[in-house]
């Protein structure tokens, strides 16, 4: 995916001037001490004037004397689809380590990380993992990092960390020896003059100038007489002026060429003392101070403010502060960071004056980066269906809705399987949530679990902690799940101790007592019976009634009081069970289009013959049994049955 | 009047060079501007008349870079120096940080010296400043004609400058006390920053 250094793009055929000489003295350190000198380098420059051959010649040179390093240029583009690629592909990671693992990463046309606010969380991330690790990075763009438009603030500041170098048009020294040696590359030999007359020519870039000069090589090669300084004009369509047709600049008086820059020099020397003495010290200081954060990103109107009083008191101290304030600023920064890498980067961090904002924006960030799993709003508190069986869980369930963290904490609801504490658990958690500023993290243990195992994966375990440690309230289903899951349950320990500390509510289900659950270990186990456990108990006939009315009605079937009768008589264990009991008389009267009423129900449940129904499994909900009472092997039940009323149907016929 | 504006962190001097007509402002500018290097001057912007001399002004930008955390700038201008053109003397005026009186030392052009330095104070007068509270400095140029055609520094500054500022002997079209002079005027300037940013 990277492309291969291009053999003839080295430090020895480019040709430096005035106006690249900086950058490629820059690039030639770089290539000598890579990762050691300029971190990140960046160049930039107009098109056509050489960053590419700069970029490679830097990995040549790197390559050349150090052959075991490992150098890959490619350009913005490239990185990115390859970026692209590797997350289509889920190798992510795999690609972020192959350039973690580059020592000399050349990376061209870095003006491109224009509206890629993604590339540029990944290009930072690189950037830092590179220097970290002592790695060289080199870019170039067309631009400065500034001016790249809505560039990554701190992408700006890591490039500004480093060199930024830009390279101009070359002089017209350069333009001839740069001609010279392109027409030597190409066997071409002009008549003197003729290469001149092309560097006098104001190209903007190299690109052109080289252009110009295929021009003439072409022209020459198809014409048997040499090509002179007159024909050349005429080929390249320039006006034969004679030697004053550059434009480089007018003509100076002979004297001011001789004396010119000295007495400049002299005069901005003696300037620069007198502005110093005139200037107060404590103004300069100010201005030093602006000028650096400023040059970090910073918004700097307070100091400026400094600036236009007449004598300010306590500077230093008003100094002092802002600088406080951008190091907040920089924690503030370094946490969202890790809760929410996109947000970041946001403007309101590089403002001192207005940190009020910036604590806001973290706040949020802290809060709504992704607030844990609430509870779900199906289970409301007002159709749970109490009874004696359950009064004791429910009455504590009120309790706790009442006084959350007060009176029982942890309440632990126990009890088989279908009895509705899964239910009466998420019910809690919504009346919890109704209250202000409550932030409820109700889930199952098999969430939880999952969801630190993320994290792990993710490294992002604070963040995941964080998530948690802000909720005023803790409801997790099913705590036997948490057997064997040792990490989980010392993260669980923490955070229980710090809720119980901060009488925030915990409330947990369990199939039985705690202390009865094997694989939990002895110190959650004591913190869950310490608090109430409360039983459900197999539903009593009210509750059963109760509930009964309640499906049916939810079913839309008027229940007569036979009919409810004998479904609450029914040997049941669960609501649950009861529940698919209804499920199953109404499908069948919807098949036989007959009225609901306890006769059908009779027929449908006690399994009245009805031919091939023998053979059949029944269906409950959830639970299937077996008619015919031998099958025992999970494996040989049939799961997936039609709906009721589709099998109902085709018996029929 | 902002000479130096702490909010931008400009420091912005402007410099009028003032005097009879011929004697040598704009002469002044021009030979500064060729020494200033490229990247540091802009346009140098002269509205002359056909005959070369100057009808409106010369304007000079001069960027000096950073200094003491300051962007400084330097713009110098001229007056046109006939007498008839004292409408734009007076608006070119407004607003000078400094002056130069660029003084011809041939020895006929003396009341024309003087007339021109009264012509300055009544001009600044109009401003409602006080020729004694601007920075001022005397260039008594053309000093290499020859010696029986102009009068000596010191004969010059008798005549002219009764309060004693800083005055030079310079020869502008070759470039002598150019420099020196345009030293004296910012320090002056410059200086009056310490007492006040307010000048």
């Amino acid at each position: 995916m990277t492309t291969t250094l291009n053999p003839r793009f080295t430090f020895d055929s480019y040709v430096v001037g005035a106006a690249n000489r900086l950058a490629v003295t820059a690039g030639r350190t770089v290539a000598e001490n890579p990762g050691s000198a300029y971190n990140p380098l960046f160049i930039y420059s107009g098109s056509g004037l050489g960053k590419t051959h700069l970029l490679m010649a830097i990995g040549h040179s790197a390559k050349a004397l150090a052959p075991q390093l490992n150098v890959e240029y490619l350009t913005l583009d490239e990185y990115v689809e390859a970026f692209h690629a590797a997350i289509a592909a889920g190798q992510g990671d795999a690609f972020r380590r192959r350039f973690q693992n580059v020592d000399v990463l050349l990376v061209d046309d870095v003006q491109f990380l224009t509206n890629r606010k993604e590339m540029q969380a990944e290009l930072l991330r690189l950037t830092e993992a590179l220097q970290q690790a002592g790695h060289q990075i080199v870019l170039a763009s067309d631009r400065p990092p500034v001016e790249i438009a809505d560039l990554d603030e701190r992408l700006i500041s890591r490039f500004s960390g480093g060199l930024v170098v830009d390279m101009g048009i070359p002089d017209y020294e350069t333009r001839v020896a740069i001609l010279r040696r392109k027409a030597d590359e190409r066997g071409a030999k002009f008549q003197p003059g003729v290469l001149e007359v092309v560097a006098k020519i104001d190209f903007p870039n190299v690109r052109e100038l080289m252009g110009a000069l295929n021009r003439l090589v072409a022209y020459q090669a198809v014409n048997d007489t040499p090509i002179n300084a007159e024909t050349a004009r005429q080929v390249l369509g320039v006006e034969g002026k004679g030697d004053e047709g550059g434009g480089r600049g007018e003509a100076l008086p002979a004297t001011a060429v001789v004396a010119g820059p000295d007495e400049f020099s002299q005069f901005l020397t003696d300037v620069t003392v007198t502005v110093g003495k005139a200037v107060e010290a404590w103004r300069a200081r100010v201005a030093e101070a602006v000028l650096r954060w400023d040059g970090e990103g910073y918004r700097t109107g307070r100091l400026e403010k400094l600036l236009d009083q007449e004598t300010p008191a306590a500077v230093d101290e008003a100094i002092a502060a802002y600088v406080h304030d951008v190091e907040r600023l920089k924690a503030l920064e370094a946490e969202v960071a890790t809760l929410d890498p996109q947000a970041a980067g946001g403007k309101v961090f590089r403002d001192p004056d207005r940190m009020d904002d910036a604590e806001a924006a973290a706040a949020k960030v802290r809060e709504g980066a992704a607030p844990p799993p609430g509870p779900s709003a199906a289970f409301s508190f007002d159709i749970y269906v109490a009874g004696p069986s359950n009064d004791v869980a429910v009455s504590a369930a009120r309790a706790v809705i009442a006084a959350p963290g007060k009176k029982y904490n942890p309440l632990v609801l126990v009890g088989r399987s279908g009895l509705g504490k899964t239910h009466l658990l998420n019910a809690v958690g919504l009346e919890l949530a109704k209250k202000k500023k409550a932030v409820v993290a109700c889930l199952s243990t098999q969430a939880f679990v999952d969801e630190l195992i993320a994290a792990i994966d993710g490294d992002r375990v604070d963040w995941w902690r964080a998530r948690y440690r802000r909720a005023t309230a803790l409801l997790l289903d099913d705590i036997q799940l948490l057997a064997g899951k040792e990490r989980t349950q010392e993260e669980l320990f923490n955070l229980f101790n710090q809720f119980i500390d901060g009488d925030r509510q915990l409330v947990f289900t369990a199939p039985a007592h705690p202390n009865t659950l094997e694989g939990l270990e002895e110190r959650i186990v004591s913190r869950l019976e310490g608090g109430l456990v409360a039983e459900i108990g197999d539903p009593d006939r009210v509750l059963r009634r109760a509930a009964l009315e309640r499906v049916l009605d939810a079913q839309r079937v008027t229940a007569d009081p036979a009919l409810l009768d004998y479904l609450a008589d029914r040997p049941i264990d669960s609501v649950r069970s009861l529940t698919g009991l209804v499920h199953r008389v109404v499908e069948a009267a919807a098949a036989q289009d007959s009225p609901v009423n306890a006769g059908l129900a009779r027929e449908v449940l006690e399994g009245q013959p009805v031919g091939a129904r023998r053979t059949a499994g029944l269906r409950t909900s959830g639970i299937v049994v077996s008619s015919a009472g031998g099958v025992r092997s999970r494996e040989k039940m049939v799961w997936d049955w039609p709906a009721a009323s589709d099998r109902v149907i085709e018996e029929m016929r | 009047m902002s000479l130096v504006n702490f909010t931008t962190r400009e420091i912005t001097c402007k410099i009028v060079y003032y005097g009879p007509g011929r004697s040598g402002k704009t002469t002044n500018l021009h030979y500064i501007y060729g020494r200033v290097p490229e990247t540091r001057r802009g346009r140098m912007v002269s509205l002359a008349t056909q005959t070369d001399r100057t009808l409106f002004f010369d304007f000079l930008p001069i960027d000096l870079g950073q200094i003491s955390g300051f962007t400084t700038r330097f713009q110098l201008y001229t007056v046109p120096g006939q007498v008839y053109y004292n409408a734009t003397r007076r608006l070119v005026l407004q607003g000078s940080d400094g002056v130069v009186f660029v003084g011809d030392s041939q020895a006929r052009q003396l009341d024309e010296n003087i007339e021109s330095l009264q012509n300055l104070q009544s001009n600044l007068l109009e401003h409602g400043v006080d020729v004694r509270g601007v920075p001022l400095v005397m260039q008594y140029n053309k000093q290499d004609l020859p010696r029986e055609l102009i009068l000596t520094p010191a004969e010059l500054d008798d005549a002219l400058n009764f309060r004693g500022v800083p005055s030079f002997a310079a020869d502008a079209l070759h470039g002598q006390g150019v420099f020196e002079t345009l030293k004296s005027i910012s320090e002056l300037v410059l200086k009056k920053l310490a007492a006040g940013a307010t000048a």
